[in-house]
């Protein structure tokens, strides 16, 4: 049987592979730019301008949403127990896009941070009232947390069209129902930075999530207050979910891909998954975005669909492999 | 010493725990018995504040365990339930380390270590403390889970049906090592037993509950009587002298 992997190795060619990924999503795109032409036209030129207002920012809003989405995964899943949970599995993301729909309807001058602070009440509540079913309901098997979560999600997202259909906002729905990035440019994406917060959050209250994801009993044996880091936990996930939800748009199954994967590689201890969960979500953000900048070029194929066909393809590989050993 | 003060608690208008009151005093091993529902783990959930009591007060020395702040608690007072499956891929390492966890917070030092690594040792699980403890059996899991208390080195253990999933050699060896750390240690153990006759080996005293009642304690000797097991089991039992024990046949 294999013991747990000693993760600097993994953690070092994970680095290096986001760096990669990083430096060719900045050089990948309609306008050529390219690192030798950066230098030979001098850093005053329009090149230097494509690099700053779309290319930096693009690159950075990737990697940012991707750590902060895998980390929502990587918590829920901790808190939840339950292998196969994420912001869009459970209501979090459907309840967070409900809240944006209904400040455009409310309050339609509302400044992009109060937005985000709407759709992450809304995310929080949406959550709450997901951990409050899972207590109601006897939960018979593991594949009955995820399927209550995704029915919680429909039902959420009906709301959200049957509204966006009543006031002609259909259209706009669909900006954020699909995640896409071709549209960060500088001073539109800046609100994700609180994303890197969020990490640094969760990388310090590490060791108290591990805990709780092994039981309340077990929490309180060790004088944990149980209620308190799942309060915590459930903060970061629904200030995240906003956050990328508010600028780029729902990114589907990525907190479920990464932390998966992780977790059978070197296990559960928060504290040693986080720094690989994090560069993995980085990473498969960038490589998917790239992929959907290059595969119909000069057009873009939304992140939310080459996101989508990786992430259903591995959820459902999860799934099989569920069946024969516990989740 | 723990103190029950008039602690009752009930469930659907059921008293599964019915007035205790009852001074356990510090030092040695003291056993639990009783039949199914006598309210045994009820009891132990509630000093190890998992369940809240309907009425009463738990106090070990002095401080008032439904008041004081978790984490000094956490000090000074272990459990282990029963049926402890992990959902998290934990080593064994990982978990005895979390035992440390009031005591470190988190940030372990060389003493941490050396707790971590007695525990291990003191449990046979050297060997297997780089695995996951999905991949171990229920018998080596339960000895992790036992591993861990014993690391968080507080004076008082309690450990509800420790033995099961537990094979002979590993049953006997866990009864012994409750009664070194006892003995050696001064620590304070309370354990709920389902086997009468390693109750009366291994333990100094012996609480026998039934209908959610202490219906009697003491010494072992004076516990193991035919009368008192054969009316509190609903059973026949017949106790016998071997080998210098008393052992009850049923």
């Amino acid at each position: 049987m294999p013991a747990a992997l000693k993760p600097t190795m993994p953690l070092i060619l994970a680095g290096a592979g986001v760096l990669c990924l990083a430096l060719v999503s900045l050089f990948v795109g309609v306008s050529d730019l390219g690192p030798l032409k950066l230098l030979a036209d001098g850093f005053d030129s329009a090149d230097m301008q494509v690099l700053l207002v779309s290319r930096l920012p693009r690159t950075i809003a990737l990697v940012l949403a991707g750590a902060g989405l895998a980390i929502t995964g990587l918590i829920l899943q901790i808190l939840v127990r339950n292998r196969f949970v994420e912001p869009s599995t459970v209501g979090t993301t459907e309840s967070a896009s409900l809240g944006v729909l209904l400040v455009i309807l409310l309050a339609p001058d509302m400044p992009v941070t109060g937005r985000m602070m709407v759709a992450c009440v809304f995310a929080l509540a949406g959550t709450a009232l997901f951990i409050a079913i899972l207590r109601a309901v006897p939960l018979r098997s593991v594949l009955m947390v995820p399927l209550i979560g995704i029915l919680l999600s429909g039902v959420i997202g009906a709301v959200t069209t049957f509204l966006a259909f009543r006031y002609d906002l259909m259209q706009s729905i669909g900006a954020w129902t699909m995640g896409d990035f071709s549209v960060v440019l500088r001073g539109r994406y800046e609100l994700l930075w609180i994303i890197a917060a969020a990490v640094v959050a969760a990388y310090i209250a590490a060791d108290r999530f591990t805990l709780a994801g092994m039981g309340r009993d077990f929490a309180t044996n060790l004088g944990l207050n149980h209620r308190a880091v799942t309060a915590l936990g459930l903060t970061i996930v629904a200030l995240v979910s906003a956050a990328v939800v508010v600028t780029v748009g729902t990114i589907p199954f990525l907190g479920l891909v990464v932390p998966n994967v992780v977790s059978l590689a070197i296990g559960d201890n928060m504290r040693r998954a986080l720094p690989l969960v994090v560069l993995g979500g980085a990473g498969l953000v960038l490589a998917c975005d790239i992929a959907g900048r290059i595969l119909i070029h000069p057009y873009e194929l939304p992140i939310g669909t080459t996101m989508g066909v990786i992430g259903s393809a591995v959820f459902l590989w999860l799934l099989l492999r569920g069946r024969s050993r516990a989740a | 010493m723990i103190q029950l003060d008039r602690l009752s608690k009930s469930y659907n208008g059921k008293a599964v725990l019915d007035d205790i009151r009852f001074t356990l005093p510090s030092g040695g091993v003291t056993a639990i018995i009783g039949p199914n529902g006598a309210g045994k783990s009820t009891l132990l959930s509630i000093i190890g504040r998992m369940i809240k009591a309907d009425s009463g007060r738990v106090s070990l020395e002095g401080l008032d365990l439904a008041t004081a702040p978790g984490a000094q608690i956490a000090r000074r007072l272990a459990v282990l339930r029963q049926d402890n499956h992990p959902a998290a891929r934990l080593t064994v390492r990982d978990l005895v380390a979390f035992g440390r966890y009031p005591h470190s917070r988190g940030r372990i030092t060389a003493e941490d270590r050396d707790h971590i690594a007695r525990a291990l040792d003191y449990l046979g699980l050297a060997e297997l403390a780089d695995r996951f403890l999905d991949e171990l059996s229920g018998g080596q899991r339960q000895r992790a889970f036992i591993a861990m208390v014993l690391a968080q080195d507080t004076d008082y253990i309690l450990l509800d049906e420790p033995l099961n999933n537990l094979d002979i050699r590993h049953a006997v060896g866990i009864m012994r090592l409750i009664g070194d750390a006892a003995r050696d240690f001064g620590k304070t153990i309370l354990v709920v037993l389902h086997d009468i006759n390693m109750a009366a080996a291994y333990c100094d005293r012996i609480i026998v509950m039934k209908g959610g009642q202490i219906i009697r304690h003491g010494p072992p000797a004076e516990i193991m009587s035919a009368e008192l097991l054969s009316n509190v089991y609903e059973t026949p039992v017949s106790v016998h002298s071997l080998a210098e024990r008393l052992v009850a046949l049923y």
